[in-house]
């Protein structure tokens, strides 16, 4: 039973442990015939439930009794003024641009860590992890700084009318960079565990090389890629601190949803803030159990 | 794997091909604006860096700041997660799978949302606001919101590493230590942790990452005051909304070392918990595998 390989990405692995490994017969609970073996399950019960009481499920609770105390009109009143449609637009279609670029653009780097030997290849393994070690905030500003006109990247690009600052791309590119990591290190694994000889036997059976990775190879890394195009979406659709930077943040334009509520919230408009960030709570958990539905079936294609 | 010839003759030119597309998108997306930081950082010598770091009140404080909020989102987070961790990979009870998704939600809630949250609890006009008020207690806006912002979105991170390196240990050496009289911290002590010392190291140096560069609910909850609330990502910010990139980027490029640091930990880490996994795996293929004094003795 080999340790999963640890990665910065703990929630790839998130329930797959929980469904597939087999477990030993551990003590069981602490009311069960065979009376827990193992000490510690009151204290540690105790310290688990405080901190997920009070610092996840209380605050989240929170927040939707607010926002259900406008009742459905208030809600929809404040939830759905056009500047905050703006907002999911912009926020929607942006995040899912970018989870298909990184699904996309993730794919290919998946592909040479897994499969292609080069030399430096550690360090190319190494580097994707950059996103998720590096603060948003430093994203944010760095790529504003190369995408202007006097920027490394924006004096070439400017002149020919791509503005990578200050403008919807320049929000796609940031949440690239940050969702990146999540649609690779799903996918690499898959990758590695692939069995060769499916692919020699199409190959020998006549197939051209992309008949053999659209039929037997893309079939079987599909549900990988949708689970780090999922984990993408929602790291891309929560995320604030690199899109305020490069975005320019104007109202019905380039404004996404996190920062609607962060401006709200600084004009005191608690009602406007609360109902917009509960519709974003909402993308988050059913993106969570999108991706856990999803982590379970690769665990049992995986068994 | 790589006892295999990964690509025959033929295929040679696409694997260039596939390994220079690589190259493009890693370098493009993570190299340069990486290189940047620190080119734009010290495009002035090191002594303007010096100065811009050091010279300004404000930014010695938000250093200062985050130095002491971090450490205690991390403790916090560290304690959380040894006994969570121990509690879901070592009893099974009702609810068991539902609590292991909480533990995600974190991951997966905007930063914002989550500052928001807290602000509807803590602040003026918030759910306990009266009585924090009466209390003269402060928690939004101040040093206790910062630290909650951050415990909240740094909370996976410790025990997603343990769960996964507990499971895969079993619960056989802590079975035997108790039936030999061990008592719960003593087990603790001498088997549990240093069985998963390398996977708590490496999940305290992600937490410790993740809370230094928090920016989104800190954010929130701060209310950016500076000198008083603004920690090292916010102060990059300020400065960058007064078109102070010079300093801004002198920020960010301590913060952009620190994360290259934390690197350098994990891949030292990693190697190490493979190394142990590997060795774990070898005691546990041994025909005589139930013998734990082997399976210690490999393992430590």
């Amino acid at each position: 039973m080999p340790l999963p390989k640890p990665t910065m990405i703990a929630l790839a692995d998130s329930t797959a442990f929980a469904t597939t490994r087999a477990q030993p017969a551990v003590a069981r609970g602490p009311r069960r015939r065979h009376a827990a073996v193992l000490p510690g399950f009151g204290t540690s019960a105790a310290i688990t439930s405080l901190v997920v009481l009070s610092l996840i499920v209380f605050p989240l609770a929170v927040l939707v009794l607010r926002a259900a105390s406008l009742g459905p009109a208030g809600f929809l009143a404040a939830a759905w003024t056009p500047r905050a449609r703006a907002a999911y637009s912009v926020s929607l279609t942006a995040s899912l641009l970018a989870a298909a670029a990184s699904s996309l653009l993730g794919l290919l780097v998946a592909w040479v860590l897994a499969r292609v030997p080069f030399p430096g290849r550690r360090i190319l393994d190494a580097l994707v992890d950059v996103p998720l070690a590096l603060p948003t905030a430093v994203a944010g500003l760095v790529y504003s700084a190369l995408y202007v006109k006097k920027g490394w990247l924006g004096q070439w690009l400017v002149p020919l009318g791509i503005q990578g600052a200050y403008s919807y791309l320049g929000i796609v590119l940031v949440l690239v960079f940050v969702s990146l990591p999540f649609a690779i290190r799903v996918v690499q694994p898959v990758i590695e565990s692939l069995d060769r000889d499916a692919e020699e036997a199409a190959r020998m059976l006549g197939a051209s090389r992309a008949q053999t990775f659209l039929r037997v190879v893309l079939p079987a890394i599909l549900p990988a890629v949708a689970t780090g195009f999922a984990l993408a979406l929602a790291r891309a659709l929560g995320e604030y601190g690199s899109v305020v930077f490069i975005s320019g943040n104007m109202p019905f334009k380039s404004e996404i949803a996190p920062v609607l509520i962060v401006a709200r919230l600084e004009e005191f408009a608690y009602a406007e803030a609360t109902t917009v960030a509960v519709l974003l709570l909402a993308m988050s958990i059913t993106l969570l159990v999108v991706v856990n539905t999803l982590q379970q079936r690769l665990a049992r294609n995986a068994q | 794997m790589r006892s295999k010839p990964a690509t025959t003759a033929a295929s040679r030119p696409l694997s260039a091909v596939l390994v220079a597309g690589a190259l493009g998108v890693v370098g493009l997306l993570i190299v340069a604006p990486l290189a940047s930081v620190f080119y734009e950082a010290f495009a002035r010598g090191v002594g303007a860096w010096w100065g811009a770091l050091a010279d300004d009140p404000d930014t010695r404080h938000a250093i200062w700041l985050s130095l002491t909020v971090a450490p205690v989102a991390v403790a916090i987070n560290t304690v959380f997660g040894v006994a969570a961790a121990w509690l879901v990979a070592r009893f099974r009870f009702p609810g068991r799978s539902l609590l292991i998704s909480l533990f995600d939600v974190p991951f997966s809630v905007s930063p914002v949302v989550a500052g928001l949250a807290l602000v509807l609890i803590f602040g003026r006009q918030g759910l306990l606001g009266p009585t924090l008020a009466w209390l003269d207690w402060k928690i939004i806006f101040a040093w206790p919101g910062l630290v909650l912002a951050t415990t909240f979105v740094t909370l996976p991170l410790v025990v997603r590493e343990l769960i996964p390196v507990m499971e895969a240990i079993g619960p056989e050496e802590e079975l035997a230590a108790v039936s030999l009289g061990a008592s719960g911290w003593q087990v603790f002590w001498r088997v549990t942790l240093p069985n998963i010392r390398w996977a708590l190291l490496h999940g305290i140096v992600l937490a410790n990452a993740r809370a230094m560069g928090e920016f989104g609910a800190v954010y929130v909850v701060s209310g950016h005051i500076a000198g008083a609330t603004d920690t090292m990502p916010l102060r990059v910010e300020k400065l960058f909304q007064e078109y102070r990139q010079p300093a801004s980027m002198a920020v960010a490029s301590v913060l952009a070392g620190l994360a290259l640091v934390t690197l350098v930990a994990k891949f030292v880490i990693e190697r190490r918990l493979e190394a142990e996994s590997r060795d774990l795996e070898a005691a546990r293929s041994l025909p005589d595998s139930l013998d734990h004094t082997k399976v210690e003795g490999a393992v430590a």
